[in-house]
């Protein structure tokens, strides 16, 4: 069943087109890699999605679950916000406010949706900084972000984003700012989890590594568009566009010998 | 904490002192001859020598400076035998003019400037960083041009020109506020708010325009920054997008900025109280100036720095309150 349905999403600023017309579905529970270079449109299309794009141009048309998202009211789109679709960002050390406890954060997040008292967020917060991964729950909800290492502080994001069980997690180059061994380490949780509570994840990275590790199928942009498209192993096997070949001629494989030279896009 | 509260108090302290020898040294290579100030018009030679003699001028200038500095903490006994004159802690000096000691002068004149500094200020943060933050959220539109240009306007506008033209309007045209005069605030509430409603508008404009520009300016950086995307994200109404996570960081650069323009205007607001003909700290300043008034110009100064610099130290401890990542140390 399709969860995720965007239609010919346009999006610009001024006269600068970073968006232009974009289609691509996602069933639920599935994972959909949307890959490019930087600069293609990828974060505008997600930040379209969550209908956080401000001062922007924006028209076709976003399914959501039978609701049409770019022509609902804003009050409307606020609701699911977080509740139903939830988004995890690039840095997590600049997305969490140095202001509060992380705890704080994601209890926020949750008394955003759901009338609770603050024992009941709070006991909700220790269980899921417990799930992803933290150790000492209790103790370190009350610490602040700075207090935590880069794949702590996207684990905390990580339980902020599930910590309402959505539908759909928009995750925005979720390990782009972490080091090699800590991103192997986020994408596991995050497809652990992703299985556990059944989510579909918009997967959104320039890193092709990532996206053949986890994603169901791809959609490859180019220019605000999407040039190919397709299973994720078929499209890595055998790329049509001559796009997809040079992006995948551009990464150094571990398989084959390195050349001189990597290829230039 | 504590240690490092210590430690701001003794570089305060050590600040304090370095101003005092500063401005000591100015006024005593100064060609101002003191025991002539002292002494006054109708003055002979031999009350002359005996100023010199009782306010130890004719001791080396290191010597006469370790005398100031230990009667601001001890006391001090000017002069000896039957002439001797006690002037007891914190000894700052008398004034030529009066023969007040100076310390007496401040305490007295302190209200006023008080009275004057802490209205204007709950008057600017008011209206300044209120128009800031609507101008921050509407940015671009017509309320943000009007406020801004408005706070160029208060920012440009000389305080005396402002004053005597609020004086003016209010006062000779419209009747609608008496010419200021220093009331006491439990003596009489409502003519101590009729009289210092005028220096609190001249003042607060001139600063609601500066802290409008900079709450403004702080917002929309705040707003453009990662975690109040997050907050969006999350789903929570635009109110609490900005009170809870805009407003906080917003505010840490204006508190700063807050406790220094506080702590200079307790020192006096020179043109503000001589063009109000208000008896504050400024207006003593100013009056000591114009009669070369050296022991009082040197108090009133070293006053003034005093408030400046605990500003200081206050804003220090207000940041550390302010923001998590000072109060536990940046990992």
């Amino acid at each position: 069943m399709t969860l995720l349905d965007v239609k010919d999403l346009r999006v610009s600023f001024g006269e600068t087109r970073a968006v232009d017309g974009l289609s691509f579905s996602l069933e639920r529970g599935r994972v959909l890699g949307l890959v490019g270079e930087s600069g293609c449109g990828k974060s505008v299309t997600s930040l379209a999605v969550m209908g956080l794009l401000n001062g922007a141009t924006t028209s076709g048309e976003i399914w959501f679950d039978g609701q049409e998202l770019l022509g609902s009211d804003r009050r409307a789109v606020r609701r699911l916000r977080g509740d139903r679709l939830a988004m995890i960002f690039q840095d997590p050390l600049s997305s969490l406010n140095p202001y509060y406890p992380v705890g704080f954060q994601i209890a926020e997040a949750y008394r955003a949706h759901r009338r609770t008292s603050r024992k009941q967020a709070r006991a909700i917060v220790v269980r899921m900084l417990d799930r992803v991964g933290i150790p000492e729950a209790e103790r370190r909800a009350r610490d602040y972000p700075h207090q935590f290492s880069g794949g702590m502080r996207q684990r905390v994001m990580i339980a902020m984003a599930l910590c309402l069980e959505p539908e759909l997690i928009i995750a925005d180059e979720p390990t782009t700012a972490l080091d090699v061994t800590v991103q192997a380490q986020i994408l596991a949780l995050l497809d652990t989890l992703r299985a556990e509570y059944g989510t579909a994840v918009l997967l959104i990275t320039h890193d092709l590594g990532v996206v053949a590790g986890t994603a169901d199928e791809v959609v490859v942009m180019y220019g605000g568009r999407a040039v190919e498209r397709g299973e994720v192993h078929a499209l890595f096997e055998d790329p049509r566009e001559p796009y997809t070949r040079r992006l995948l001629a551009a990464v150094p494989r571990i398989d084959r010998p390195v050349p001189d030279r990597l290829e230039t896009l | 904490m504590i240690v490092y509260l210590l430690k701001r108090l003794g570089a305060a302290a050590a600040i304090l002192l370095v101003i005092c020898a500063l401005t000591f040294t100015i006024f005593y290579i100064a060609p101002d001859d003191p025991a002539q100030k002292a002494c006054g018009k109708a003055c002979t030679p031999e009350r002359i020598e005996q100023i010199r003699d009782q306010l130890g001028l004719d001791t080396p200038i290191p010597e006469q400076f370790a005398s100031y500095v230990r009667g601001i903490f001890a006391g001090r006994t000017y002069g000896t035998g039957s002439t001797a004159v006690e002037c007891p802690f914190p000894c700052l000096g008398f004034s030529f003019q009066t023969n007040v000691p100076v310390q007496e002068l401040l305490v007295s004149r302190l209200p006023v400037s008080a009275s004057i500094a802490v209205g204007a200020a709950v008057l600017w943060l008011l209206v300044g960083v209120g128009a800031g933050v609507l101008a921050a959220l509407r940015k671009g539109s017509w309320w943000d041009r009007t406020a801004m240009g408005a706070a160029l306007g208060g920012i440009s506008l000389p305080i005396y020109l402002t004053a005597l033209v609020l004086q003016y309007l209010l006062v000779v045209v419209f009747e609608v506020l008496p010419y200021p005069r220093a009331v006491g605030l439990l003596e009489d509430p409502a003519g101590w708010f009729a009289s210092m409603l005028m220096p609190w508008i001249a003042l607060a404009a001139l600063y609601a325009g500066m802290y409008a520009r900079l709450t403004r300016t702080e917002l929309i950086g705040v707003l453009s920054q990662n975690f109040v995307r997050t907050a969006r994200a999350k789903g929570l109404p635009e109110r609490t997008v900005v009170r809870r996570h805009a407003l906080r960081p917003t505010l840490t650069p204006i508190v700063t900025v807050f406790g220094m323009d506080l702590g200079a205007l307790l020192g006096g607001a020179l043109i503000t109280e001589s063009v109000f003909g208000l008896p504050g700290v400024g207006k003593l300043a100013a009056d000591a100036i114009n009669s070369s008034d050296q022991p009082v110009i040197l108090g009133v100064t070293l006053f003034a720095a005093a408030f400046i610099v605990f500003a200081n130290v206050v804003v220090d401890l207000l940041y550390a309150v302010l923001d998590p990542r000072i109060r536990l140390g940046a990992s």
